[in-house]
C-alpha cells in the first residue's frame, strides 16, 4: 500500500519586502521559505498509518516547486517519508492552484497510491483548494478539513472526522482511493532527530518534468489556471487605534477600557 | 452567459448566515455592473421547501430547490447537482461560501469543469467588464487581485463576514423552481454529527469578555502567565487553533471559526495571535477588540478597535499592576 503525501514550499515575506516591477507578485529574495504548516500534520498522518502497520507502506511526498523545495522534501524524508518526489520546470511559474493540482493529478496517477493526503490549506496563499481540485481531476472520492482518521490498513474504507464550523465535527465513511485534506492538529508531528537529518541528506530526490507526467506546457502555468493575478498590493493600514507610549502607559490605557468595559469608573 | 447563481449553505435544518451575506454580495456585484442579471439561489437538502422562506429576501429573483438524497452535505451530491444546473443555466457568476462544506466541492466542480475559480474572496468589482475578485496573500499581509480571462462561468468562493445580507424586513415574492439533480452514486456517506466536547467547563459561547494568547506566547509555560492575569482582569481565557493544536490548552478553549463561537463576546483582548483568516472571521463581530502584538504588520490590527505593538510579557506584567 502507498501514501502520497502532497507537500508545498510555502513563502512568508520578508521584514522589507517588495513588490516585483510587473506589481504581479513580490521580489524572491523577499521571501522566507518554510515547509506548510498543514503540511507537517498530514505528513505525520501518514508516517503514523505506515508504523502503526509495522511495514508494507510507503510514503511518498510530492511536491511542486523549484529545487529550493528539496529543502522541505528533506524534511519530509528525515520526518519518516520513504520517497520524495518534486516537480518542475520553468513553465510551471504562473501556476494557481487548479494548475498545481493538474500537476498533482498526474502525479497520483504515476504513483497510483491508495490514499493521496494534502493540507486543508497553504499559510501562504490559503486557497484551500489544491488537494480537493486535484480529487476532482483524478475522480477520486475526497473530504475536506480531516481532523481524525481510523484507517486500518488493506480496508476499502476509512472512517474520519471532518471539522466544521462553531466546534461541530461530521462522521464520515469514504471509500479508497481517497484525497483528504488534513487539518492541523489531528495529531502531534514529531521532531526530525539529528541522526534521521543527516540519513535524509543522503537521500536522493526523484525531479521530474511535464513530460514525464505526460502534461505539456500548455497544462500548466497561466493557460492551466481558472485565475489570473492582475496585481498585489499593501493594504491600507488597519483601523485600529494604537495605544501609544510605554508599556506601562499602554497597559494603563487597556485597563481604562476594560474597566470602562465592566462598568466600573476609571 | 448572465445571472449570479448562489449555493445556499444549510446545516441541520439551518440556513448558515453565510447563506445570507451571498446574496448581499451578488446584490453588490449587480449594482457595481450596471447589468439586470438575475440572482438566483439554489437550496439542496432532502426537503428543501423548508429553506424557501428564509430565502425570500430582498435581492432575490430566484430560488432554486434541489432535493438530494442525503440531508447534509455530500461530496459527490453537491458536485453533481450544482454542476448540472450550471450547465444547464449558464451563469456568469457562481458564489459559494469560502467554508468547509464548499471546501469539499467547489475546487473539485471548477477544476473538472475548467471555470474561472477563486476561494477567500473579500471584494468584488468590474474592471471595463472583466470580473476582478481580491482575495488575500502572503498570510493576509497583501491584497491580491485575480481576474478569468477567457472563462465564461466564474465561481468564487466568498470569506464570511465580509458582505452585508439584505434586510430581512421586506417581504419579496421571488420565483420559486424545482431542478432536478442527476442520479449519483455517493463514494463517500456522511454518518451523523459530534458536538466538541467541553474538555474543562468553559462556555465560550457565553463569556463576554474574552482574553485570548495567540502563537505569541512562544511556549506552554507561559501560559500560566496569562491564566492569571485572564483571572485577575475577570476574562475568560481562550487561546488561537495553533495553541490548541500543541495542545497547550484544551480545543474548548479555541475561538474562531472552526472553534467554539464566541457569540455573546463583547470585549475582547487578543495578545500575541496574527490573525488567520478562520480566526479574524468568526471574531469579527466583537464590538471592542484589542490586538497586542509585537509585529505592527500583523493582520488582527486590520480588525482591532485597539492595538498595542509590543511585547505580550512585558504588557501582560503591567496590565496586572492595574488589578
Amino acid at each position: 500500500m502507498k501514501i502520497l503525501v502532497a507537500v508545498k514550499q510555502v513563502a512568508a515575506l520578508d521584514e522589507d519586502f517588495e513588490i516585483r516591477a510587473d506589481g504581479r507578485d513580490v521580489e524572491p529574495d523577499c521571501l522566507i521559505r518554510d515547509l506548510n504548516e498543514w503540511d507537517d500534520f498530514s505528513l505525520e498522518e501518514a508516517v503514523k498509518i505506515k508504523e502503526a502497520a509495522g511495514g508494507g507502506i510507503e510514503v511518498v511526498v510530492v511536491s511542486v516547486g523549484p529545487d529550493e523545495a528539496d529543502e522541505s522534501l528533506r524534511r519530509c524524508l528525515a520526518k519518516g517519508a520513504d520517497r520524495a518526489v518534486r516537480i518542475w520546470e520553468d513553465a510551471v511559474e504562473g501556476s494557481d492552484p487548479i494548475a498545481i493540482a493538474r500537476i498533482l493529478a498526474a502525479a497520483a496517477r504515476r504513483e497510483a497510491p491508495n490514499f493521496l493526503f494534502a493540507g486543508v490549506q497553504s499559510s501562504d496563499q490559503s486557497f484551500a483548494a489544491t488537494g480537493i481540485a486535484t480529487a476532482g481531476l483524478l475522480g477520486w472520492p475526497h473530504a475536506a478539513v480531516v481532523a481524525k482518521l481510523d484507517f486500518t490498513p488493506g480496508a476499502r474504507t476509512a472512517a474520519l472526522r471532518r471539522e466544521l464550523e462553531g466546534g461541530l465535527l461530521q462522521e464520515v465513511e469514504i471509500e479508497l482511493p481517497a484525497v483528504l485534506t488534513i487539518q492541523a492538529g489531528i495529531n502531534t508531528p514529531r521532531y526530525a532527530s539529528l541522526r534521521s537529518i543527516k540519513q535524509a541528506a543522503a537521500k536522493p530526490i526523484e525531479v521530474l518534468g511535464l513530460a514525464d507526467l505526460r502534461l505539456t506546457a500548455a497544462d500548466v502555468g497561466e493557460s492551466g489556471s481558472l485565475s489570473r493575478v492582475r496585481r498585489m498590493y499593501v493594504p491600507e493600514k488597519g483601523r485600529a487605534v494604537l495605544l501609544e507610549g510605554t508599556p506601562a502607559e499602554q497597559a494603563g490605557q487597556l485597563a481604562a477600557i476594560i474597566r470602562e468595559f465592566k462598568g466600573e469608573a476609571a | 452567459m448572465s445571472g449570479i447563481l448562489i449555493i445556499a449553505e444549510q446545516r441541520r435544518g439551518e440556513l448558515r448566515p453565510i447563506s445570507l451575506e451571498l446574496i448581499g454580495a451578488a446584490q453588490q456585484l449587480r449594482a457595481g455592473g450596471g447589468d439586470a442579471a438575475d440572482v438566483s439561489v439554489a437550496v439542496l437538502a432532502r426537503d428543501p421547501a423548508h429553506f424557501v422562506p428564509a430565502l425570500k429576501l430582498a435581492g432575490v429573483d430566484e430560488i432554486i430547490t434541489i432535493a438530494v438524497a442525503t440531508e447534509e452535505f455530500d461530496p459527490d451530491t453537491f458536485e453533481a447537482a450544482v454542476g448540472a444546473l450550471i450547465e444547464e443555466r449558464r451563469p456568469e457568476v457562481v458564489l459559494v461560501a469560502h467554508g468547509v462544506d464548499a471546501f469539499g466541492f467547489s475546487a473539485a466542480l471548477a477544476a473538472r469543469a475548467g471555470y474561472g475559480f477563486a476561494t477567500d474572496v473579500f471584494k468584488i468589482a468590474r474592471d471595463d467588464g472583466a470580473l476582478v475578485a481580491t482575495r488575500g496573500g502572503y498570510g493576509q499581509k497583501l491584497c491580491v487581485e485575480v481576474d478569468f480571462p477567457g472563462r465564461e462561468t466564474v465561481v468564487l468562493a466568498i470569506r464570511g463576514g465580509t458582505f452585508k445580507p439584505p434586510d430581512a424586513g421586506a417581504l419579496t415574492d421571488p420565483r420559486i423552481r424545482e431542478f432536478a439533480a442527476p442520479a449519483t452514486r455517493s463514494r463517500s456517506s456522511g454518518k451523523g454529527f459530534v458536538e466538541l466536547s467541553a474538555a474543562d467547563d468553559v462556555d465560550m459561547a457565553a463569556a463576554e469578555f474574552i482574553l485570548t494568547v495567540g502563537r505569541g506566547v512562544g511556549e506552554e509555560a507561559k501560559i500560566e502567565q496569562f491564566r492569571e492575569l485572564a483571572d485577575v482582569v475577570g476574562a475568560t481565557l481562550g487561546c488561537s487553533r495553533p495553541i490548541a493544536d500543541a495542545g497547550w490548552l484544551p480545543k474548548s478553549r479555541q475561538v474562531g471559526q472552526s472553534g467554539k463561537t464566541a457569540s455573546a463576546c463583547k470585549l475582547y483582548i487578543a495578545m500575541g495571535v496574527s490573525g488567520a483568516i478562520q480566526h479574524l472571521a468568526g471574531m469579527k463581530h466583537v464590538n471592542t477588540i484589542v490586538a497586542v502584538n509585537s509585529d505592527a504588520e500583523a493582520s488582527i490590527f486590520g480588525v482591532a478597535k485597539y492595538g498595542i505593538v509590543g511585547d505580550i510579557f512585558e504588557i501582560a506584567e503591567e496590565l496586572r499592576r492595574h488589578f
